[in-house]
């Protein structure tokens, strides 16, 4: 049992422009601990949940999160996830993740080439996969995230997308506002629409949108304040997660 | 020995490529209507130093394994070849 505030790290490499309000969301809406980490430390400290935030980190250059992947701070982030700790990777969080080998697949230019800032309908898809982030969440609910990139087009081979979807590990697909997956609702050409995926284990969850960004009804909906809350409560219930030091 | 490596590392066959699509549709606008594909990639050229041609090339090799290509949706080939340094080119004069 959590009998303290989470603390939650929130990396940043040269080039990362969300930690600010991933920061904002933790400390001043959650009334969480919240420390941002540059990205050439080695050591993450005293932490319950590490969030790689949305930006260009290194420019984007080579590929996105190409460069980043190999930032110290990656060699902890990843001795976290294998711990079992929970790991959020959003827009070019998600891209580092995948460069990473933390989760399959790659995320490349969107079809029609343009970046598209846009709120975003997306289906939810087996949360009880990814328990410490949608843990709240039920199978067919629609939420409304913005989406802001350009290069978010989710691509695997076949076997690696049926072994996804088998496993149940596609939880976020772009929907429609009724939740229907449809071609038209597709805002980059992802293969199966996918718009987020977790990890075997299910600690480690990659999305393009951005919940950071919807957790005030000021700025446009509170949709993204649904994964933070599961997080607070499944921390809640990890007797073994409050003391992780890694 | 310095050794200079011109590494073409280009989408995978099947992967969708919307920027080679676009730029193949600009061609046949000019008028190139013979223009059936167009396939983008990257060039990149790499100098450094190996002992020998074998360890130059099992060197690239690795730089594109660990970094330069993403095996996911990447293939990398490359032509290597020696370069002469000013060190060289003093002993040949």
């Amino acid at each position: 049992m959590l009998a303290r505030r989470p603390r939650v790290v929130v990396v940043v490499f040269p080039g990362t422009w969300s930690e600010r309000d991933f920061a904002h969301v933790a400390e001043n809406v959650l009334g969480w601990e919240c420390r941002t980490l540059w990205h050439l430390e080695a050591e993450l400290g005293a932490c319950d949940a590490v969030v790689l935030p949305g930006g260009f980190a290194h420019g984007d250059h080579l590929r996105t999160g190409a460069i980043a992947r190999f930032s110290p701070i990656m060699r902890a982030v990843e001795a976290f996830a294998a711990a079992g700790g929970p790991v959020i990777g959003s827009c070019n969080g998600f891209q580092v993740l995948t460069e990473a080998g933390l989760l399959p697949g790659a995320l490349m230019r969107n079809d029609h080439l343009q970046f598209r800032c846009d709120w975003q309908s997306l289906r939810v898809e087996r949360p009880e996969r990814a328990p410490a982030w949608l843990g709240d969440l039920a199978n067919g609910d629609v939420i409304r995230l913005p989406i802001s990139h350009g290069e978010g087009r989710y691509i695997a081979d076949a076997a690696t997308l049926d072994g996804l979807e088998r496993e149940g590990r596609v939880v976020l697909r772009y929907a429609n506002v009724a939740g229907e997956v449809t071609d038209e609702a597709n805002p980059n050409g992802s293969q199966r629409s996918i718009a987020g995926l977790v990890n075997e284990r299910g600690n480690v969850l990659g999305l393009m949108p951005h919940p950071e960004r919807a957790a005030e009804a000021e700025l446009g909906g509170t949709d993204g304040l649904r994964l933070f809350r599961s997080l607070e409560r499944w921390l809640q219930e990890q007797p073994a997660a409050t003391e992780r030091r890694l | 020995m310095r050794w200079l490596a011109e590494v073409h590392v280009a989408l995978r066959p099947g992967i969708a490529d919307p920027e080679g699509q676009t730029i193949g549709t600009a061609l046949r606008s000019l008028g190139y209507e013979t223009v059936s594909e167009v396939r983008s990639g990257k060039l990149m050229s790499i100098s450094f130093d190996a002992d020998d041609e074998s360890a130059a090339e099992a060197a690239i090799g690795e730089m594109c394994r660990r970094l330069l290509a993403n095996p996911v949706m990447d293939t990398a080939t490359w032509e290597l070849r020696a370069e002469q340094t000013d060190a060289d080119k003093a002993i040949t004069a």
